[in-house]
């Protein structure tokens, strides 16, 4: 009851404040008076409305306010260089330098700046700007300064954002549990911070354990909010090893094609990767230059383009080099090698051998939030991309006359060339449709890993070992492999560090490959071992 | 047993080697001038290393179908243990003077020795470990390995992660073998300054020797009925087994001897070059010596060390002339001596011979 | 008669697909037994199951009533004296032939033991004679590869011969013959058996005719009949699956 009467009493008074004198009377008012007096100006200012009421006041607060005695104005002194410089506090024009003798500086205490900050704090809950009134909000659930709690619940019955009255709610318990009120708005108050439930409310409820009325419910919180952490944790986890696995997904997904079905060893795949980053690059650039209102796009542009100059890259070696090491995959191996070296150095010599910078247009960036999980735009977009690539590839296989002809080749070449079918075009397009996908994981990795001509090297151990682990020839084992080995990577990670994660799931694979040598989803029975 | 070992190939060859380990040594340290720079004794000696590193690859690949992408790893044990022992040696002489722990182990705060640093101040002990390590970890890896018939490119492949796991562990401080930095500084060896050219020249026979060494007993393991039993399996694994040989035991044994081999090659480049760091452990490293390998001819022994000195004078010479076109080089051999060398560079050298012998016994 | 090859209710199935099901055959020692049967029928399974590159589901495998061959590995199987023969001829290519019999001559088969092998006069011997019986003598320096596909047939029985096992098991040793040395491996096989038990496994009926021995037919992975040749191509059911294919 007596909270109601208080709000409607500070509504009143706010409201009445919009209308007080201007600025510039009150500003002059400033260094006369006792502190008491100037505690009254300062609540004044901060019902003038005026936006530049706020640079008073911090100016005020850090002790930088003087009154120019030859100017006769107030001015705010800032320390440029060597030299005090004087500047109009009111519409920020410079005055000049000042020495010690030309400004007389209007002190403040420690009371007098309590006020202020309440006054600003006040002003800031106020703001237009639903952004700053979120931080304002979230710098007082950080104080737990009580003195705002007349200006909190203002503002939360003027609050139209939803997010912001959240926040200014959560900020509000924070006060109540530092202020005198009674234990039933405490425990409300526990209550607010226990929806909130993250590491934030953890640490101001801790506080309160002690508390001879609280501690018990702040205990029974605590440990909720500890367990739903702990969960919170592993979905954050899980969340990781798949973002992890998407990537290598996406590497290992042209490989399944090139090793897995034609039986190639490709080691210039990381290097097909890297030409799609490029030509991620390159596009945007493009765009950049000549027509920068579409710079949204250019990943739009980038990708098929990738896949185009990948693909035909691919084609390129499996004409001019793989077609004559059929059988023979240790030579194809080396081969390939040789042709890794020559492109990552023709990358260099065109491109430099820096990194390049590949922009994320605005669907890309930022984050958002699921529960106490954050989620990257970007690495939400790359599992999704790298779930449509896997799909769209299964259907190419398996509903095309073409993906007909990939298996029919793969399968039995003398009887596939008897039925008519141009096994060596077949072969190309094949190996070229490998190539092409290492070029749309390449765009893909742009936007979240360095362009540099190094990229695909990063990656070629770690795609063999998602194809060799998930058993080669099996499109279903590449995805198993790569979410597991991401997964698997991800949760050893806090027990063992990054570095070491990776070792442990490299001695795993090692382990496991002599345990099962063809794969997790390995094709069993004579035929394969013939 | 001397026709066996020696034939016309390595008759040459150990004739080549022997005048150049007499002739550098002497052009560099008594006569007057300096005929040999020193820079050039260092260099040769790394080539030689190279060679003998070469050898060892083609032991496992050119005779029993092993196709290792990891072999730098045990080249890079044998210079960690070597390099290991050349830190104990600089004792007092460090930048932090202290008398048990090498320099970065005062920088990283450790108070104590690791247990695995301890009896690498004795020069035996360490020159057993140059060879006993390596080993050992090609026993566990090729033992998993050849037990469940991991063969081919798989067996390459998971070659490739070994070495690539051990370059990201050697990388890590917590190792406690100078992460990233790895192990330098060295002063001396038996007493020897590394830095003066006497030394110097005494590695580079070492090396010489260790060359000749590991090419005759390769020499020695592949004519002998070992030897025809490894081609055996190279050829038809299956029959091998079906006329009653285990394989996994002759390529255990072909392969730890192998490591043997590039862990010495790697105990007499470590102080030849002063540093071994966790880059030897790279992938790259380790498929470069495969193109060594074919560059010179598969399965000859002569031919792979004599391929790894011609890659490594035309790495030192075009990287020294223009350095992009280097990795242009190395990619374009990779892809025409596999298209057009399969039997490599002596291999096609012996054939022209041959054809031009017929052609001037023909008329005849 | 004493039993060289015991098999009872030996069963084996890959995803599902059941190679070998409830098969149970009896080889006697000295004895030549032809195993016939179309694609499909288990008698590659079986020839594995026997030396031990496949391991059964369930039955028994048993070797001179003692050894339980389904605990023995390839080589385990080679050294107790059982000697294959591909149906594909799997000779080592890049040896020479004489190269070829001298490593499958019965010998220590240790690692160390071969390392330092040294050839005696005897073995010598030995392997010339093996060479002039299947023909080779001629060509002992020649490289496998340059042989014949008939010669490397010829090369691989002589390497089994080297072995001196007690029961050879032959893939198809007809295939991609010619008449003439058709029945001169027919004739061979002949000789070889009496003195070690020999299983066929061929497709070709005039071959099997000239063996003139017992013959099992298998299908769908157990036996459907066993007799003389004469006698199983008169089973109605043998005509149905096979013969009157």
């Amino acid at each position: 009851m007596l909270k109601k009467l208080f709000l409607t009493f500070a509504i009143l008074f706010y409201g009445a404040a919009a209308f007080a004198q201007d600025l510039e009377a009150l500003v002059a008012q400033l260094p006369g008076g006792s502190y008491d007096d100037r505690a009254a100006v300062v609540l004044e200012i901060s019902q003038t409305g005026d936006e530049r009421a706020f640079a008073v006041l911090e100016a005020l607060k850090a002790g930088k306010l003087f009154f120019h005695k030859g100017e006769g104005i107030i001015v705010e002194v800032r320390e440029i260089g060597d030299e005090d410089i004087a500047f109009n506090i009111l519409d920020n024009t410079e005055i000049g330098a000042v020495g010690r003798r030309d400004a007389k500086k209007i002190k403040v205490n420690n009371g007098l700046r309590r006020e202020i900050s309440a006054a600003l704090g006040t002003m800031y809950l106020q703001s237009t700007d639903p952004s700053v009134r979120l931080e304002a909000a979230d710098a007082v659930f950080k104080s737990g300064d009580p003195t705002q709690l007349a200006a909190l619940e203002a503002a939360i019955l003027a609050e139209t954002d939803n997010k912001v009255r959240t926040a200014l709610t959560e900020a509000r318990a924070v006060a109540i549990l530092n202020d005198d009120a009674d234990v039933s708005a405490k425990l409300a108050a526990i209550e607010v911070l226990r929806e909130r439930g993250d590491r934030d409310a953890q640490g101001v409820l801790s506080k309160f354990i002690t508390d001879p009325d609280l501690g018990e419910a702040v205990a029974t919180v605590l440990a909720e909010i500890e367990q739903n952490q702990k969960l919170w944790g592993l979905v954050q986890n899980v969340w990781y090893g798949l973002s992890l696995g998407s990537v290598l997904l996406l590497a290992a997904i042209g490989l399944a094609i090139t090793f897995g079905v034609m039986g190639v060893i490709n080691m210039a795949h990381g290097e097909l990767v890297m030409i799609g980053a490029y030509t991620t690059f390159a596009v945007q650039e493009f765009i950049r230059t000549s027509m920068p209102e579409y710079f949204d796009m250019s990943l739009l542009f980038a990708a098929p383009l990738a896949f185009l100059v990948a693909g035909s890259v691919g084609i390129g070696i499996e004409r001019g080099v793989v077609r004559h090491l059929y059988g023979r995959p240790l030579e194809t191996l080396l081969a390939t090698w040789g042709i890794s070296l020559i492109l990552q150095q023709t990358v260099r010599s065109i491109f430099g051998p820096n990194n390049r910078e590949v922009g994320n247009p605005d669907w890309m960036s930022g984050a958002f939030e699921i529960g106490a999980m954050n989620v990257t735009y970007s690495r939400m977009w790359i599992l999704v991309f790298s779930l449509m690539v896997f799909t769209g590839l299964l259907l190419l296989l398996k509903r095309t006359s073409m993906g007909l002809r990939m298996r029919a080749v793969t399968q039995n070449r003398a009887m596939a060339a008897d039925m008519g079918i141009n096994t060596g075009w077949v072969d190309a397009l094949t190996f070229g449709l490998g190539a092409g996908i290492a070029g749309l994981a390449g765009v893909a990795l742009s936007q979240i890993d360095n362009v540099s001509p190094n990229l695909g090297q990063s990656y070629i151990v770690d795609s063999f070992m998602v194809v060799v682990f998930g058993g080669a020839g099996n499109l279903w084992g590449a995805l198993a492999g790569a979410f597991s080995l991401g997964i698997a990577n991800k949760f050893l990670e806090p027990f063992a560090g990054a570095v070491l994660a990776k070792i442990l799931v490299l001695v795993f694979i090692i382990l496991f490959i002599q345990k099962r040598p063809r794969g997790l989803f390995a094709l069993k029975g004579r035929a394969v071992e013939n | 047993m001397f026709n066996r070992l020696i034939d016309r190939r390595m008759g040459i060859f150990l004739a080549g080697l022997f005048i150049i380990t007499v002739a550098v040594p002497i052009g560099n340290l008594l006569i007057a001038g300096q005929p040999v720079p020193s820079y050039a004794v260092a260099l040769l000696g790394k080539y030689l290393c190279y060679a003998l590193l070469a050898v060892s690859l083609d032991l496992v690949w050119g005779f029993a179908g092993i196709l290792s992408l990891g072999h730098g790893a045990f080249f890079a044990l044998g210079g960690y243990a070597m390099g290991m022992h050349l830190m104990r040696e600089i004792g007092t002489r460090g930048v932090y003077a202290d008398p048990l722990l090498p320099d970065f182990m005062v920088f990283l705060n450790y108070d104590e020795l690791p247990w695995f640093w301890l009896g690498f101040d004795n020069f035996l002990f360490a020159s057993l470990m140059v060879m006993l390590i390596p080993g050992l970890l090609a026993f566990v890896f090729g033992w998993l390995a050849f037990r469940s018939r991991v063969t081919g490119v798989y067996l390459s492949i998971i070659t490739q992660a070994m070495t690539y796991a051990l370059m990201l562990a050697f990388f890590r401080n917590e190792m406690g073998l100078g992460g990233n930095n790895g192990l330098t500084d060295f002063k001396d060896l038996l007493g020897f300054n590394l830095q003066t050219d006497s030394t110097r020249a005494g590695l580079f026979v070492a090396a010489a020797i260790a060359l000749a060494a590991g090419l005759l007993i390769s020499k020695f393991i592949t004519t002998s009925k070992l030897g025809k039993v490894l081609v055996g399996v190279r050829d038809a694994e299956s029959r091998t087994r079906f006329i009653g040989y285990r394989v996994e035991g002759y390529k255990l044994f072909v392969f730890i001897v192998s490591a043997m081999m590039a862990g010495v090659a790697g105990a007499i480049y470590t102080p030849l070059v002063g540093i071994i760091n966790p880059g030897e452990f790279s992938p790259a490293n380790s498929i470069e010596i495969v193109i060594w390998v074919a560059l010179g001819g598969r399965g000859t022994l002569v031919g792979a060390a004599i391929g790894a000195i011609i890659v490594a004078l035309a790495k030192t010479l075009l990287t020294g002339w223009i350095p992009e076109i280097w990795l242009f080089a190395l990619g374009g051999m990779f892809v025409l001596v596999t298209l057009y060398l399969p039997n490599g560079v002596l291999g096609a050298v012996e054939n022209t011979i041959k054809k031009l012998k017929r052609k001037t016994e023909a008329p005849a | 008669m004493t039993t060289q090859l015991y098999l009872s209710g030996v069963s084996r199935s890959f995803d599902g697909f059941k190679a070998i099901n409830n098969l149970s055959m009896v080889v006697a020692k000295g004895e030549l037994h032809a195993v016939i049967g179309p694609n499909g029928a288990g008698k590659t399974t079986m020839m594995d199951i026997i030396t031990g590159k496949t391991r059964p589901d369930e039955g028994d495998v048993y070797w001179n009533d003692v050894v339980d061959l389904t605990k023995v590995d390839e080589a385990g199987s080679a050294r107790l004296g059982i000697g294959r023969k591909f149906q594909k001829p799997t000779v080592f290519e890049t040896l020479t032939v004489e190269d070829n019999i001298g490593i499958a001559l019965k010998a220590e088969r240790g690692v160390f033991a071969t390392l330092f092998d040294h050839q005696t006069s005897k073995q010598a011997a030995k392997i010339t004679e093996l060479l002039e019986l299947v023909r080779l003598n001629d060509d002992r320096a020649r490289m496998a590869a340059e042989l014949s596909h008939g010669q490397k047939q010829w090369l691989e029985i002589g390497m089994l011969l080297a072995q001196d096992p007690q029961l050879l098991l032959v893939d198809e040793p007809a295939a991609g013959m010619t008449d003439a040395e058709t029945m001169r491996t027919a004739e061979l096989l002949k000789d070889i058996a009496g003195e070690r038990s020999v299983v066929v496994v061929e497709h070709d009926m005039e071959f099997v005719r000239a063996l003139g021995c017992k013959v099992t037919v298998l299908h769908q992975g157990s036996v459907l009949a066993e007799g003389t040749l004469d006698h199983v191509s008169s089973m109605p059911e043998v005509i149905e699956v096979y013969l009157g294919r």
